[in-house]
């Protein structure tokens, strides 16, 4: 083995170095290493320790080097690549390089064409969205004022879900328009999946390594900067993470649609006691769940294995069961495990069905083949030869579900409420559930789940509380909005709220029903519109009602009302159209008008949404 | 004729006003807030005004009490749904008729119908946004559901008798007549569930009610004897239909029947009506709403449970509302004729009418049509060629049948277990029930789904011994308000608590008796073992054709007041 460092170190220092430890034995090697990774902390904490006079004079001090400052840009939606992003600026700043912080959505892109080093970390939404705080800086890249970026050197770390088609969509276009603008990469694309660390974590190494380098004079290896600009973490957060979740109690479990409907749909509350935890309105939670246990039994009996064979991966043992149970993706497939799976679907099984699937550029197909298709199922539709073993190393890692909070804090105090549309239907002769909400559908009222809270900094009550909101939440996508007007109402808020709330039956599937006719009658809501789309012969969506309120609606938005939706990626869609189409006619001005209006209201907050 | 009441009118004849009687005066004729409520969105309720001003237009408010609490933890209001009921002077419609208020129960509501103690359709489980379609659908087929409930005159019941058939026409005819006569007048009605226009205008929009309308509900009841089927008695004005060689010379009228009471209240009581005189079928009209006049200018509009005219007439005195309709009448009423009656049933079966048509009579337990008898009396209808009458025991008769259709229609009663009245028990063929939970805001106890399960412990009984044909009367009724007469009945429950009845005995099997209380807040067990020893003594000691509630006289188990 030999010491080939080329990026980090001077010919010099490598041959001093390699002639140090050619003598040296193993328990000196680790001694060694263990000193040197002492050195590189103690000048970390320097770094941090320097007062604010004196970072405001280091900064001025560093200006002459400030093309080589590194700028994290991070568009993350549910929290993931703000986290990663975070990480990466500490380790950078602590590997001694200049490093800014940056969250896209407060990116001056002007400034673009200044940078020299570029990473990106930014994730994909639903079918190949960026997040919304990525919208602006995603469109200048792609639209015609993008700069000529000849002198930029930049990175891409991809963020998505392989169970949608168009996996990590938004970091690729990036990359690849990057590219096209003249930029050079440092280091190719890292795309993570659901298990973000399996690919992050050495795509990382990789990158700070390689930006080590490319920030350094050749020679020698930057000197730690002062100027770094890291956003600290919030202080919520660091007590109880994704990682480390809080054992909250289930103090109750409700089914809050009627009998009569086949919706299941459920309130829960939470008991945030002893946890510390804070949430605002807007926020998500994050739950960590087991899989259905009948799912589990039916995918051992498959594989004709006992649950309690134990099995060791990735330096874990756990039981079969618990594997199935515990930690792995049971319900969410993806592309690259179709692949895998059809390549081991035994001879004479008709996979006409799943290769259509796997087509080049079948898009569509794939999406409906993932959308309608559990493991199991592919188990028994597609035999194939699949021992345990192999397919716990080919399954991804279970990973937590979000949900929007339904309640205010400063209502709900120590407690956290979530509405749950539990997943049911039959597909293939079987039942199926959704994983996380037949779990979570299932959880007694004594129970435990393991949480914690996910910061959605991007929906948010407007912070002058004059304002008038407008809340569009059919089905569960009302939950947020609970929580909007609990706030609104214990803060005293005196600006107007309008709610659009929609489901398939007036009788059965009113979520709090009770609740919106109290704030009406004592004028806490000032408006609701309804559209219950299966009660009369054609069919009304929240969109028709949009559409229908058109010159209200216009006339709150002149007044500086707040447009939030919450609910489905197409649900959004439409609502958006109905509100363009309303601007557009009642403004007077037409449909340029509209966008404008529109694109002005999504990048000052005035339009915001929470969807999936 | 007061026309445009006042308070002070009102106050000084009755005292203080009842909230109710606030709410019609402030109600514009029956309008209240019901466009605008029927349009809110976001409750299946209405306004507490319209939930006094839609009954006037034939509905009740009601909720499903089974699911109260399971909706209120879903966060959810109660079920509240709806009932419509029609007006149906007579109990009479065609086939086309039943098959279009058997489409709109499917269509609208919970896909039953209910046969009432007023010979009339109740549709139950419409929900609030369907409840104008369905009256429009009512009115495509001429059926309409004014003043079927309300302090206003309600459905006018007539005889059924099937054997005369011309008779049963000519009163039927008056039945008609006087339903129309005392309808309400106000366009409330058309504005609300038509889309009439609102005409402003300055006439009096109720020359005869005023905007108070009448301070109770009013019931009239045209009844032929020998059959007191309708229970003329159990009305405000009981018309016996007085025949002289197959001709109808006109009515006896009696005055003041009416069954409710409230429990633990001395001053409420049920009173079987007092005849007063005889009228000519041409003075029906204004002579039923003289004595509704009355009733409007004397009732008791201070407290409700004293508002009935059974109450002023007797806080007038008899003589002293007799004085006063003759005044008001400007002569004396004939003197009443004698009339006899031999029981107050149906009679099961084919029986052949003067005209040689035939009608077929089928008990219908507790009068609702589902599942087999739905599907059997649709299947009928589409073949039927004569008519429908709703009998008030909650019966109905396939009337009118050429001799020649018979088997076709025996085929089709054979087909869905229509016949049932064959095998039937005498009490069962006279047992009645009203609708009470869940449904009933007014219930305190089971009763139309309580009935079958009663009928079968008293059928092993009179089975034991050996009388399971005689006939009794026997009706059960969720509260003590009446629905189902159970005053006038031999053997009656009437609801104290879930699992509780006031036990009644004794009422006479024409219904010209009320019954009395036998046991207070009983059990099932305490009304069975109570029950079982009358009815073996009855077995081994009754006189030939005596009847079970004269029994309990004769013998003493009960003895005259």
């Amino acid at each position: 083995m030999t010491t080939k460092s080329p990026f980090l170190l001077s010919e010099q220092q490598t041959s001093l170095l390699e002639t140090l430890i050619s003598e040296m034995e193993q328990p000196s090697l680790l001694w060694t290493s263990g000193y040197l990774a002492g050195l590189a902390m103690a000048q970390r904490r320097v770094s941090l320790a320097v007062k604010p006079q004196e970072a405001a004079a280091a900064t001025v001090a560093a200006a002459p080097v400030a093309k080589s400052t590194l700028t994290i840009l991070y568009g993350s939606q549910t929290g993931n690549a703000k986290r990663l992003a975070q990480r990466f600026a500490a380790e950078s700043e602590a590997a001694g390089l200049s490093v800014q912080l940056v969250d896209v959505a407060d990116y001056a892109v002007r400034k673009l064409k200044s940078e020299t080093h570029l990473f990106v970390v930014i994730s994909t939404q639903g079918d190949g969205e960026p997040p919304d705080s990525a919208r602006e800086f995603f469109e200048f890249l792609h639209g015609k004022k993008a700069p000529k970026l000849d002198t930029l050197q930049y990175a891409v770390l991809a963020l998505g879900d392989s169970s949608y088609p168009d996996f990590c969509g938004v970091g690729r276009k990036i990359d690849e328009r990057l590219a096209a603008l003249g930029a050079k990469r440092i280091h190719n694309r890292g795309d993570c999946d659901l298990d973000i660390e399996t690919v992050a974590e050495p795509w990382w190494v990789d990158t700070l390594n390689l930006a080590r380098t490319a920030l350094a004079p050749a020679g020698s290896v930057a000197a730690p900067q002062q100027n770094a600009n890291v956003i600290p973490l919030h202080p919520s957060a660091s007590a109880w993470n994704r990682d480390k979740p809080f054992s909250a109690q289930v103090l109750e479990n409700q089914r809050i649609t009627a009998r009569g409907t086949d919706k299941h749909i459920f309130h829960l509350e939470l008991s945030l006691e002893g946890s510390g935890l804070h949430y605002q309105p807007g926020d998500s939670l994050g739950v960590w769940h087991f899989n259905p246990p009948s799912l589990v039994d039916n995918v051992l009996a498959t594989l004709g294995v006992s649950g309690d064979q134990t099995f060791t991966h990735k330096g874990e043992t756990f039981t079969l069961r618990q594997w199935f149970s515990e930690k792995l993706e049971l319900t969410r497939l993806t592309r690259a495990f179709l692949v895998e799976h059809s390549s081991r679907v035994n001879a004479g099984v008709d996979q006409a069905d799943l290769q259509a699937a796997l087509a080049e550029g079948a898009r569509d197909a794939l999406a409906a083949f993932l959308g309608t298709h559990q493991l199991i199922d592919l188990l028994k539709r597609f035999p194939a030869n699949w021992t345990a073993e192999t397919l716990i190393t080919s399954l991804r890692p279970l990973t937590p579900r979000l949900y929007s909070i339904s309640s205010s804090q400063t209502v709900a105090e120590d407690e956290v409420h979530l509405t749950v549309a539990k997943v049911a239907y039959d597909a293939h002769g079987e039942a199926h559930l959704g994983a996380a909400s037949g779990f979570l559908a299932e959880l007694p009222a004594d129970g435990q789940l393991p949480i914690y809270i996910e910061e959605n900094r991007h929906f948010r009550l407007p912070k002058n509380a004059d304002r008038d909101v407008i809340m569009v939440g059919p089905g569960t996508g009302v939950a947020p909005f609970r929580a909007f007007l609990q706030e609104r109402i214990e803060s005293g808020a005196a600006g107007r709220n309008w709610l659009f709330f929609g489901a398939q039956h007036f009788d059965t599937q009113f979520l709090y029903q009770t609740e919106w006719q109290d704030a009406l009658k004592k004028k806490h809501l000032n408006r609701i519109d309804l559209a219950f789309s299966r009660d009369q012969q054609e069919k009304i969506y929240v969109q028709h009602l949009i559409e229908k309120q058109g010159a209200e609606l216009y006339a709150w938005l002149q007044n500086g009302a707040h447009f939030y939706v919450c609910g489905s990626t197409d649900m959004e869609k439409d609502v958006k159209a109905a509100l363009l189409k309303a601007i557009a006619q009642h403004s007077g001005k037409g449909d340029e008008f509209a966008n404008a209006w529109f694109a002005e209201a999504q990048k000052e907050g005035r339009y915001s949404r929470d969807v999936y | 004729m007061p026309q445009e009441w006042n308070w002070k009118d009102i106050v000084e004849m009755t005292g203080k006003p009842s909230s109710v009687e606030v709410l019609k005066k402030d109600s514009d004729y029956l309008r209240g807030t019901l466009a605008e409520c029927l349009q809110d969105p976001v409750t299946g309720s209405i306004s507490h005004m319209d939930t006094r001003v839609i009954k006037f237009h034939g509905c009740y408010e009601q909720d499903d009490r089974d699911l109260r609490e399971e909706r209120r933890k879903q966060k959810l209001e109660p079920a509240f749904q709806y009932f419509i009921r029609t007006r149906l002077p007579g109990g009479v419609v065609t086939p086309s008729q039943w098959l279009a208020l058997d489409e709109i129960a499917q269509k609208f509501g919970r896909g039953t119908l209910k046969l009432t103690t007023r010979q009339t359709f109740q549709i139950h489980g419409i929900v609030k946004r369907k409840l104008k379609p369905a009256m429009q659908a009512m009115n495509a087929v001429m059926i309409d559901s004014i003043a079927a409930c309300g302090d206003v005159n309600r459905n006018v019941l007539c005889a059924t008798n099937p054997h005369l058939s011309e008779v049963h026409r000519t009163v039927w005819q008056q039945a008609l007549d006087v339903s129309a006569y005392m309808k309400p007048k106000t366009r409330a009605y058309y504005e609300v569930w038509l889309d009439e226009k609102k005409v402003s205008t300055t006439e009096n929009q109720e020359p005869f009610y005023g905007d108070t309308y009448l301070p109770r509900k009013f019931k009239i009841a045209i009844s032929v004897p020998p059959v007191n089927d309708v229970d003329a008695f159990a009305n405000d004005i009981g018309l016996i239909a007085i025949i002289e060689n197959g001709k109808l010379e006109g009515y006896t009228v009696a005055v003041g029947g009416g069954m409710g009471k409230t429990y633990g209240d001395a001053k409420t009581y049920p009173r079987a009506a007092t005849v007063i005189g005889f009228i000519r079928p041409d003075e029906v009209n204004h002579v039923c709403e003289t004595i509704a006049g009355i009733q409007r200018d004397f009732g008791d509009r201070s407290e409700r449970s004293q508002a009935r005219m059974k109450y002023t007439i007797d806080h007038m005195g008899l003589d002293r509302f007799k004085e006063e309709l003759n005044s008001r009448l400007g002569h004396a009423l004939e003197a009443p004729r004698a009339f006899k009656f031999d029981h107050n049933g149906d009679r099961y079966g084919w029986v052949e009418g003067e005209d040689g048509l035939w009608h077929l009579t089928l008990y219908i337990e507790a009068g609702r049509v589902v599942d087999d008898v739905l599907l059997g009396l649709r299947e009928i209808a589409g073949v039927h060629k004569g008519e429908f009458r709703v009998t008030t025991n909650q019966n109905v008769i396939i009337a009118r049948v050429a001799p020649e259709d018979r088997a076709q229609i025996d085929a089709l009663v054979a087909k869905h277990g229509l016949d049932g009245y064959r095998g039937a028990s005498g009490i069962r063929k006279n047992s009645m029930a009203c609708v009470a939970l869940p449904t009933c805001g007014l219930a305190m106890a089971e009763s139309e789904r309580y009935l079958p399960d009663l009928l079968l412990k008293l059928e092993a009984i009179l089975d034991r011994n050996g009388i399971l044909d005689a006939p009794i009367t026997l009706r059960i009724s969720g509260c003590p308000n009446g629905c189902s007469r159970p005053f006038l009945a031999e053997i009656a429950l009437t609801g104290r608590a879930i699992g509780r009845y006031s036990l009644n005995l004794g009422g006479n099997f024409t219904g010209e008796r009320l019954n009395t209380v036998y046991l207070e807040n009983a059990t099932e067990p305490e009304i069975l073992a109570a029950l079982e020893p009358m009815i073996a003594n009855y077995a081994k000691n009754r006189l030939e054709d005596e009847k079970f509630g004269d029994f309990l006289y004769r013998t003493g188990v009960l003895s005259a007041a």
